[in-house]
């Protein structure tokens, strides 16, 4: 026998009895942070690939949801935030070391480089929006601007995108104390996950067959590559040192095995790449609309999984006597 | 960087708790809210067992990842030293550092919003004074010093005695030994 027991009160609130410092808050800013990647990324492609008559969504309009998408996901995380006045201190420096700095970075840089990949196809995708801008001649220079560098700025925006696709990813792999996400992977999975949401987020708005079909194509490659990642993390943890062993237990078995096999690669991965095989294929067009809806309920699980099953792997293994609930009573009783 | 360690005897240890009451009275750390706790490690089978108490907290790590990873530099190493303190000034609450640390010393301050834990009693240290938890211990079994300096009690333990830290192998190179 081997037991570890804690024989002073130590109830410290989102430590005890496991780590659960983070909730729905961030899981959904690493989410919508993917999504607004994948938006910017497929935008920027498709304007580079001179797609306007096959995906004129995709190329001309997507791009207008990127700020706002992001913006909903800084929103979350802001209210994450334990000490909110401070909010400020994220750009009072820069920690070459932390990638949540890197992080709080690049959404600074994300902002204005979004604003000219929209202005370069404003006029052709919302007309009305471009002649309100139109109406200054700052504006329009602008816009001129813009598009005559239509093609540089969506060069400009694959890097930027592609970094804060990756950075989440990345952020959660740097936690060496918590072995569930200590897997190089992660970056890589996230960014593909964030592209497959995107892809399925422009299925389920386009209008127009044919970008429908091009994009379902792209989202089965890329739900196709993010089987392919899962499989290679958890190869990872399960070829790790005990404590990966252990954390992986969680999903093997543990409290979110249901989550993350049913939920996300159930109903988020395997069953979506069916229906859009089955779409693509001719054999059944009338669940088409489903799979990109279960794709960004997937995409969502995918983060929340992660970060709960994560946050609770762990290098100490305390138990504990001390019931705050007990002594709550027995104070009350007196 | 000055090394300030802690080194505790596990042998003389009794798991009292004084250290932790120590603590809450000097740091006025709130109610509910604890920076240091005793663990209670038993191994064996009835009726070999063997038990040893561990008064833990913070292992003001030389290489810490609550440092390497908080985006704003709260986090930091007071005055070139291995002691990690939190800038409640610069704190955002984002709780990155609570996930960086293997051994879970960190809390979020009630009802302040910011990140705490242990500072060794720097503010003591200053002074030339042991931390309270060390100074209270009514059995002797903990000891503060420099691993600077050669000829301080806590060399001279760590050269004559047998000892370990937790967790070693998560590289944050702790401060805080444990004679055995």
């Amino acid at each position: 026998m081997f037991e570890e027991l804690l024989v002073t009160a130590r109830d410290n609130a989102l430590i005890d009895p496991g780590l659960h410092i983070w909730t729905w808050e961030v899981a959904m800013y690493l989410f919508l942070g993917g999504l607004t990647a994948g938006i910017m990324i497929f935008a920027a492609l498709m304007t580079l690939r001179n797609k306007e008559e096959v995906a004129p969504f995709a190329t001309m309009r997507l791009a207008l949801l990127a700020p706002i998408v992001l913006s909903i996901g800084m929103t979350t995380l802001f209210l994450d935030l334990e000490h909110k006045l401070f909010v400020y201190r994220f750009y009072t420096s820069f920690q070459i070391t932390s990638p949540m700095s890197w992080g709080a970075w690049i959404l600074i840089f994300i902002y204005p480089i979004s604003i000219l990949q929209i202005f370069s196809t404003l006029r052709s995708g919302f007309s009305p929006l471009a002649l309100f801008v139109d109406r200054s001649s700052i504006g329009t220079l602008a816009l001129d601007w813009c598009e005559r560098y239509r093609r540089e700025i969506a060069m400009a925006v694959i890097p930027f995108a592609v970094v804060l696709g990756i950075y989440t990813g990345i952020l959660l792999s740097a936690f060496g104390a918590r072995p569930f996400w200590n897997s190089g992977v992660l970056g890589v999975l996230f960014l593909v996950s964030g592209m497959s949401t995107a892809a399925a987020l422009v299925v389920l708005m386009a209008r127009q067959r044919s970008e429908k079909e091009l994009f379902t194509w792209i989202d089965v490659i890329l739900i196709a590559a993010e089987i392919g990642l899962v499989a290679l993390s958890l190869i990872s943890l399960a070829s790790g040192s005990g404590q990966h062993i252990e954390a992986l237990q969680s999903i093997m078995g543990g409290p979110y095995t249901y989550v993350f096999w049913v939920l996300f690669v159930g109903i988020g991965l395997l069953i979506p790449l069916l229906l859009e095989i089955l779409d693509l294929s001719g054999v059944s067009k009338s669940l088409a609309m489903l799979a990109p809806v279960l794709v960004l309920i997937g995409g969502y699980a995918l983060r929340q999984v992660v970060m709960d099953a994560g946050q609770e792997s762990t290098w100490t293994n305390y138990s504990t006597q001390y019931s705050s609930e007990l002594l709550q009573r027995l104070r009350e009783s007196e | 960087m000055t090394r300030f360690v802690m080194v505790i005897d596990t042998r003389t240890c009794i798991g009292c708790g004084d250290c932790v009451v120590a603590c809450k009275i000097e740091n006025n750390v709130p109610a509910g809210l604890n920076r240091d706790w005793v663990v209670e490690a038993t191994r064996g089978t009835y009726p070999d067992l063997k038990t040893e108490f561990r008064s833990e907290r913070c292992n003001h790590c030389s290489n810490a990842t609550c440092v390497t990873l908080c985006p704003t530099g709260a986090s930091h190493h007071w005055n070139d030293t291995n002691i990690v303190l939190v800038d409640a000034d610069k704190c955002t609450g984002c709780k990155a550092c609570i996930a960086a640390c293997p051994y879970d010393a960190r809390f979020v301050m009630h009802p302040g919003g910011y990140i705490d834990k242990c500072t060794f009693c720097h503010h003591r240290v200053e002074k030339g004074l042991d931390p309270a938890c060390v100074s209270t211990c009514p059995t002797g079994c903990m000891h503060f010093g420099s691993l600077d300096d050669p000829h301080s009690k806590v060399s001279h333990l760590l050269k004559t005695r047998e000892y370990k830290t937790l967790k070693p192998e998560t590289g944050n190179d702790p401060n805080v030994y444990y004679l055995i």
